[in-house]
């Protein structure tokens, strides 16, 4: 945990069953406010299920939720936007068709008159991109059709920025991502934190995550195993964590095992 | 960054080559390319312009360009061989024949862009403007003006019943609006043969403002005028949208392209209203241009704001791509696809008030069955995609247009309505194979 400031959001004892399956179980999860934390685990481990508690698509079974150090009440996708929750999954959830600057504000339009005020949107959503330096696309009023896997994820990233949201959640981000792109996604992921975003990273890939994270929380079978500042794990402990739930170096500075 | 050079491989070179100067002033490589980049279309020389333009149509955002030289070599094609089409009885016979096409691909227009269908399109028209005939007719004597209230009303209700199956019940459209292509033929029947109004199956059009629709004429000052107020409007809104978004820093088309478009628009229409103008009464002075035309631009233009410029539009479209992207930016889906089938009834409405202004009557022969199948055609021609997300009202204008100058045309050469079917199938594959080839080559994803 980092030295006694309040977590942005702290998951206490959360616990989830279905039927006979205990997804999660009693699981104390913390995201510290404006830094990376990786959500690590094996398939299966609950990683999906933590996500989607957090974002309002289910509700635990048991346990709380606190937000900015406040228990909050999280029961649709609606509230968790309310809190300034944004969760980025896998698909992304653009609308092919729509430029870019439409995709930004989609939900959200800026009117005038009653009527879509482009132009706002237009000089809003170019400073945003040039903000996480958004730089390869050629122009911001072309389909996202048109656009590569990295570019998809940082127009997705930028509309988390445009909601104003405290914690960007993203599952997966570099998963369908050449290495290059992923360069370009995993910088675009330290821009926003840079600007005190607090982003929580799902990701299976090691190199990423030690790549960009400063706090690593592992999963293993529905129980949070470790967590601590990414400083304080090395590759072998991860990966250790995440097929058996422990590590040889169980003790390791700074690394807490609940 | 591979990107970058996929990017410039795919586009080739372009206004985005060059680092802006002001670029330049914010020091690192990576911010002026940022600028560059995000600019690119910001050219305000007129070869910057068109170069723009060029990358765009070979991206695949051809628009409207590949359907509007097909009409124009059609046209060409029937003029060396017939010398009758450009005649102003021809082109007036032309727009009239192709008005009640282009406004029910209007009405289906509206379900293509949420990727369904609306079979039902021609029936519900129907009963719509059977109510608004029967209570503008004897006995009820209504006015007119509140006659088509209670019809195309009658429309929207059938239109937002239908859309609550679908989307509440999760019906499929196809099979809903198949239910309703039946069932409002039964209803259209039922109500001719119980409606004093209508004797033997059919309903006159008594009311002479209906009537004068397609019938009646403009005077030929009435047509100037008319043209002068249409393009005078249209240039005031082009530049000074145009001016807004170069006031506000905003790449935006050089004067130059905007007084082309508008001289464009202006030249067309001059050529319209001068044939419409000339005497094609053979006993007769008959002049003019027919009243629908200035309605059909009208509803055009409506229906193009609408789409463009409203939340409810965007987000028809919107929903037309990825209805679950549309739901998790928050945007009520269910009501949105129900307002959508209720105003594709309601164009509709308008369709068949034209159909019977035309014909002078509605009746039960009205064959709403295969006039559904025009409309898509009418759409998918024009440029709309059925597999939703796109399309335009000028799309059904143009695929509406192309439609009627082959039938048109061919009659002209006396050709017989089996080849004419065989040709229209044929422009059909060929409009969406082009456009389908062309829109492929712009995406990097799948599809």
């Amino acid at each position: 945990m980092t030295e006694g400031a309040t977590p942005l959001l702290e998951l206490r004892g959360v616990s989830k069953v279905f039927g006979a399956v205990q997804a999660l179980s009693k699981v104390n999860l913390s995201v510290p406010a404006g830094k990376i934390t990786a959500l690590v685990g094996d398939n299966g481990a609950g990683k999906s299920v933590t996500i989607k508690t957090i974002s309002g698509l289910w509700e635990p079974t048991e346990g709380e939720i606190l937000w900015e150090g406040k228990p909050a009440h999280i029961h649709s996708p609606n509230d968790a936007e309310a809190l300034g929750i944004t969760t980025i999954y896998q698909d992304l959830a653009l609308c092919d068709n729509l430029d870019i600057v439409q995709n930004l504000f989609l939900g959200h339009e800026k009117l005038r008159h009653g009527l879509l005020d482009e132009t706002a949107m237009e000089i809003e959503a170019r400073e945003v991109l040039a903000d996480l330096h958004v730089t390869t696309v050629r122009s911001i009023r072309q389909p996202v059709a048109s656009l590569s896997g990295g570019q998809r994820q940082s127009v997705a990233v930028a509309k988390a920025v445009l909601s104003s949201a405290k914690l960007v959640i993203m599952d997966e981000p570099t998963a369908a991502l050449g290495v290059a792109q992923t360069e370009q996604v995993l910088g675009l992921i330290k821009r926003l934190a840079s600007q005190g975003t607090a982003v929580m990273m799902v990701s299976h890939n090691l190199v990423d995550i030690f790549a960009v994270a400063e706090q690593i929380s592992i999963l293993y079978l529905g129980r949070l195993v470790a967590q601590g500042p990414a400083s304080a794990f090395d590759t072998q402990m991860v990966v250790e964590y995440q097929t058996t739930g422990q590590s040889t170096r169980a003790n390791a500075p700074g690394v807490e095992a609940p | 960054m591979t990107d970058t050079v996929d990017d410039q491989a795919a586009s080739g070179p372009g206004p985005g080559d060059q680092p802006s100067a002001s670029g330049a002033a914010l020091g690192s490589a990576m911010t002026e390319e940022a600028l560059v980049a995000l600019t690119p279309d910001a050219a305000d020389s007129l070869g910057d312009y068109l170069r723009a333009w060029w990358l765009r149509i070979r991206g695949g955002e051809s628009g409207a360009i590949p359907i509007i030289i097909g009409l124009i070599v059609i046209c060409v094609f029937f003029e060396v061989k017939s010398s009758a089409f450009f005649s102003s009885a021809n082109i007036v016979n032309l727009f009239v024949q192709a008005a009640f096409i282009i406004l029910l691909g209007m009405a289906e227009l509206y379900a293509l862009i949420l990727s369904e269908i609306d079979l039902s399109v021609g029936f519900v028209g129907a009963v719509g403007a059977a109510i608004a005939l029967a209570l503008m007719g004897t006995p009820a004597d209504w006015p007119w003006w509140a006659a088509i209230i209670v019809g195309m009303a009658a429309c929207l209700a059938i239109g937002a019943f239908q859309g609550t199956l679908i989307t509440r019940l999760r019906i499929p459209s196809f099979v809903v609006t198949l239910a309703g292509l039946l069932g409002w033929q039964g209803v259209l029947i039922y109500v001719f043969d119980t409606d004093k109004g209508a004797t033997g199956g059919v309903i006159n059009v008594t009311n002479s403002v209906i009537d004068d629709l397609v019938s009646g004429n403009m005077t030929p000052v009435a047509g100037w005028i008319m043209l002068i107020v249409a393009v005078g409007l249209f240039a005031l809104t082009s530049v000074l949208s145009t001016g807004r978004r170069r006031s506000q820093g905003l790449s935006a088309p050089p004067l130059g392209i905007t007084l082309a478009t508008v001289a464009a628009v202006a030249v067309a229409g001059f050529v319209l209203v001068f044939i419409c103008n000339l005497n094609r009464g053979v006993l007769t002075t008959v002049q003019g241009v027919p009243w629908v035309i200035p309605v059909l631009v009208i509803v055009v233009v409506i229906q193009s704001f609408a789409l463009a410029r409203t939340r409810l539009g965007r987000y028809m479209y919107a929903i037309g791509a990825s209805p679950e992207a549309a739901r998790r930016a928050g945007i009520h889906v269910a009501r949105v696809r129900t307002i959508t089938f209720a105003l594709c009834s309601f164009v509709a409405g308008l369709a068949v008030v034209v159909y019977a202004s035309r014909l002078g009557s509605l009746s039960v022969g009205f064959d709403g069955g295969t006039y559904v199948l025009y409309a898509v055609a009418a759409a998918v021609i024009g440029g709309a995609s059925l597999f939703g997300g796109h399309g335009k009202p000028i799309h059904p204008v143009l695929g509406g247009l192309v439609i009627a100058a082959l039938t048109n045309g061919l009659a002209l050469l006396n050709v017989t309505t089996a080849v004419t079917d065989m040709l229209t199938a044929a422009v059909l594959l060929v409009a969406v194979g082009v456009d389908s080839t062309l829109r492929r080559r712009g995406r990097t994803s799948e599809v």
